[in-house]
């Protein structure tokens, strides 16, 4: 503690070893701090609430309004792909909620085992992601001038995903709107996925804090935080998963 | 649990989940990825509420249970049960906010045919 501090608060300076270091003096106890961060973190998490509930309800509108062209545009994705993904970021949920256990009951060991198994499957997300990508932009379903409506006008000429559905050709109108659940497609699980690479980065850090003992010592507030936000970008793929993947499938 | 347990307890710090909670809510939550998907596939029909009102089943029901996996994750896995009133209260009122926003807009765009191609 810096000799300027304990002037400031000479009066008090008896009782100025009476808390651990990384209760910040204008707290009165270690639950307050803990309590007013959580609560800022609860309110940073609201506003990121209201970032997707636009791109949702931007989604929800043109869904109604163009659902042909949705439902084709949805039997291009793969379930198969899109469930492992689920599990994968459920499965991260699960581990990051572990790391936050071990941090409360201070052991170190687990606490970097379950960070870097938390990083690792969040890596096997964007994984997982960039091959979905990269099959999007080899059938042209990239909205811009790579573009391609020829599976929606002619279904037939996608053999793989017509034998699964035997989807019609849609009218060349309906067929323009496959581009904007495409659009809607890329803008919310790329948004989602610049979450991920956040979250990936930070995790990198605090692994790296974490083996130095930084959030073993019965100062939690940094893991407990961050496991929140991860749940948060969770809980986005939840609701994007059954949207965007799961449109008439039967 | 009484406030004076609560207080007892909170003085300590945060309360600690039992892992295999954790691991419950886990199962839970890939259970429900089953279900959601194994729906998915199955026509569940759909309800004229009115003429041309019409409720479908299956983005009822998928949403649904997308929103029992949430309160799931929030609950459990980020710590809304044991946290303090004062979360509780922000959580559900960011959630009401977002459905009110959401909803009215919603309501707006399907009673009328504007912007339809």
């Amino acid at each position: 503690m810096s000799d300027s501090t304990a002037v400031a608060h000479g009066a008090a300076e008896s009782a100025h070893h009476e808390h651990p270091p990384y209760q910040r003096h204008h707290f009165e106890t270690v639950a307050q701090q803990f309590d007013a961060t959580n609560f800022a973190m609860w309110l940073f998490l609201l506003t990121e609430v209201m970032f997707f509930g636009g791109l949702f309800t931007a989604y929800l509108i043109m869904r109604n309004w163009y659902y042909p062209a949705f439902v084709e545009g949805s039997h291009q994705l793969n379930v198969g792909w899109g469930t492992a993904n689920t599990g994968v970021l459920i499965l991260s949920s699960f581990t990051m909620a572990m790391g936050v256990w071990s941090a409360e009951v201070r052991r170190k060991g687990l606490l970097v085992l379950f960070l870097c198994i938390t990083w690792i499957l969040g890596m096997a997300f964007l994984g997982i992601k960039s091959i979905e990508y990269t099959e999007k932009w080899e059938k042209h379903h990239v909205p811009g001038i790579h573009w391609s409506e020829s599976s929606f006008l002619n279904p037939r000429s996608d053999p793989e995903v017509y034998k699964e559905y035997h989807d019609k050709p849609l009218a060349p109108d309906m067929a323009d709107k496959t581009e904007m659940y495409f659009f809607l497609y890329f803008a919310m699980t790329g948004m989602h996925a610049l979450h991920m690479i956040v979250g990936i980065s930070i995790l990198t850090f605090m692994i790296i804090r974490a083996q130095a003992g930084a959030y073993t010592t019965g100062h939690v507030t940094y893991v407990e935080n961050f496991g929140l936000y991860w749940h948060f970008v969770d809980i986005i793929w939840i609701f994007l998963f059954p949207l965007l993947y799961l449109i008439s499938r039967y | 649990m009484s406030e004076q347990n609560y207080e007892l307890e909170h003085h300590e710090g945060p309360h600690i989940v039992s892992p295999f909670l954790y691991l419950a809510i886990l199962l839970s939550l890939l259970v429900a990825t089953g279900l959601t998907v194994w729906m998915s596939f199955i026509d569940l029909g759909e309800w004229r509420i009115a003429p041309g009102v019409t409720l479908f089943w299956n983005p009822v029901v998928a949403l649904a249970i997308a929103c029992t996996k949430m309160m799931l994750v929030v609950l459990f896995f980020m710590h809304v049960k044991y946290s303090p009133k004062l979360t509780k209260l922000t959580v559900g009122a960011g959630l009401f906010t977002f459905i009110v926003l959401v909803g009215m807009t919603m309501a707006d765009y399907f009673t009328r045919a504007w912007g339809r191609w």
